[in-house]
């Protein structure tokens, strides 16, 4: 039976701006599996994304109320180390940004934060996050040139790498592949089909073929309310709410 | 018509050319002047050695180690300092009626004129704090008179930097502090330093705020701690072109030179700096 990684309760956040927000959310994420948050922009995927890292936390927000239980533990309690939180929750975000350094200078950012001097235990993890993210072979020969002499592609796939190499528990990902050709776009989809093995994925898919090729569970958002929620082979398929079914058949978008 | 059109057009480019070269020549007059009136002045001697005769012989040695001297001070307390805010305004603070007070003083602190922060340092520093006329006095006030310029540079040096690599660090488990650190200074350090140095050019050259402060009108000898007024180059520039009678022309003008050069080499490394990191920039 899958085990439930994240349980979120009544989850309800609006911005100080007005703009997106998320009512009433209730739903449980499986562990070793991929599940897709999709739906029409302003919907409140990435809200909810961004929710489980408390990279919320960053914009002003009117109200915030429920409970995300990460393993049983609330971590929208204020007592929450947020910086633990995010070493267990990455994320990867729509536009590949690398950050000013080498490649391997990208890798390793997250686990110097945390005090990891230990050389062999960087190597390690330079090479065990580049192999996940299918990036190794391009780039082990040049690891210490400036990140931003890759393609987009690639670049994409290191700041995956970079997630990895923290070696969290969840992984979150907004529209990874919005910018990126079909090609590089097929290597991150196959990468996730991996990497659910070791972890729990969210994906905020870039378009409802996507999601239809990607999901194990997909949830359908629109305007800040869950609408459906159900494994992605009977989503796409068979929608039970009338409101998926137009979406999913391209009704509207 | 057409012809008529064409050459208004043309009579109009050429009174624009005209007007954007007019602002070289006042630069380029200046220069070229002060370096053939005070070339023949400049000499080993006259950069090493002491003033004497009532100044209108020697050297000029103690006002060019006096300025830097002052321009040492004045970075020792303003460029923390200044950076130290820039930090704050750009990375901390909230938008609130506190940090636009900060905002609102800094504009008018930067339009303040110099001679009143000469009185201002004289009443603050030499009197009240009884630094006396002194190298650390004159410094202060030029660091008071500085501060704007540094803060305002570096905290657009800093807001240049991409939020996004902000968002990145944090997400990656990076506290506020560590991301500035490790990323936002180094990225916006070239921009930061540019921004100090044409803050402390401007100190360099200033008159009016050491001339309470610190400015001595003659010292046989160099100053020895913090607490000794110091002679300044601008200062003896004032000095031996109004108060001294018989001055020759050209000890004058070769001070002018050497303050100068002094202040246009400092704007160089600026440039160098700037023209590097845009190069180097990866966003």
């Amino acid at each position: 039976m899958a085990e439930n990684k994240i349980v979120i309760q009544h989850l309800s956040l609006q911005y100080f701006d007005g703009t997106e927000s998320l009512r009433d959310i209730s739903m449980s994420i499986v562990a070793n599996a991929i599940t897709v948050l999709f739906g029409p922009a302003g919907g409140g995927k990435s809200t909810l994304l961004r929710c489980l890292n408390r990279l919320n936390d960053l914009t002003e927000m009117k109200t915030l109320a429920g409970r995300i239980l990460l393993d049983g533990e609330n971590i929208l309690d204020p007592q929450t180390d947020v910086i633990a939180l995010r070493r267990r929750v990455g994320m990867v975000f729509a536009r590949p940004v690398v950050l000013p350094l080498t490649i391997r200078g990208n890798l390793t950012y997250g686990l110097e934060l945390a005090d990891e001097k230990r050389k062999s235990r960087l190597d390690e993890a330079v090479e065990r996050s580049l192999r996940q993210s299918a990036l190794w072979d391009e780039v082990k020969a040049r690891l210490d040139d400036p990140a931003i002499a890759l393609s987009g592609g690639q670049q994409q796939r290191l700041c995956l790498a970079r997630v990895l190499a923290l070696q969290p528990d969840v992984i979150l990902l907004d529209e990874p592949t919005s910018g990126l050709d079909p090609l590089s776009t097929g290597k991150v989809e196959a990468s996730l089909q991996e990497l659910k093995k070791d972890y729990t994925v969210v994906l905020v898919p870039h378009s409802v073929q996507q999601a239809a090729r990607t999901s194990d569970y997909a949830a359908f958002f629109l305007q800040g309310e869950l609408v459906e929620y159900a494994p992605g082979t009977e989503i796409f398929t068979n929608p039970k709410n009338k409101r998926t079914e137009d979406y999913v058949e391209g009704r509207f978008g | 018509m057409k012809i008529n059109r064409t050459f208004t057009q043309r009579l109009g480019f050429s009174l624009l050319t005209l007007v954007a070269l007019f602002t070289v020549i006042p630069i380029l007059g200046v220069i070229i002047y002060i370096i053939a009136q005070g070339a023949p002045a400049v000499s080993w001697e006259f950069l090493s050695g002491f003033p004497h005769d009532g100044m209108r012989q020697g050297g000029i040695l103690p006002a060019i180690v006096g300025t830097f001297y002052l321009t040492l001070g004045t970075a020792f307390f303003s460029v923390p300092l200044g950076i130290a805010a820039a930090i704050y305004l750009a990375e901390y603070a909230k938008e609130n009626w506190l940090t636009r007070l900060i905002r609102i003083a800094i504009i008018n602190l930067a339009g303040i004129p110099s001679v009143v922060y000469g009185l201002f340092g004289l009443g603050l520093f030499v009197i009240f704090l009884k630094f006396g006329t002194s190298l650390l006095a004159a410094s202060l006030t030029l660091s008071i008179m500085t501060l704007p310029v540094i803060i305002s540079a570096s905290e657009e040096a800093l807001r240049a930097v991409p939020q996004a690599f902000r968002t990145v660090s944090i997400s990656l488990g990076g506290t506020r502090w560590q991301t500035i650190r490790r990323i936002v200074l180094p990225q916006a350090l070239p921009g930061i330093l540019t921004g100090v140095i044409l803050g402390l050019e401007r100190a360099a050259g200033e008159t009016a705020p050491i001339l309470f402060t610190g400015a001595a009108f003659f010292l046989p000898r160099l100053p020895h701690s913090p607490f000794d007024a110091t002679m300044a180059l601008p200062y003896h520039l004032f000095v031996i072109s109004t108060q001294v009678s018989e001055m020759p022309f050209k000890i004058q003008y070769g001070t002018a030179l050497v303050l100068i050069v002094f202040v246009l080499s400092m704007n160089l490394i600026a440039t160098f700096i700037r023209s590097r990191a845009r190069a180097k920039r990866q966003w």
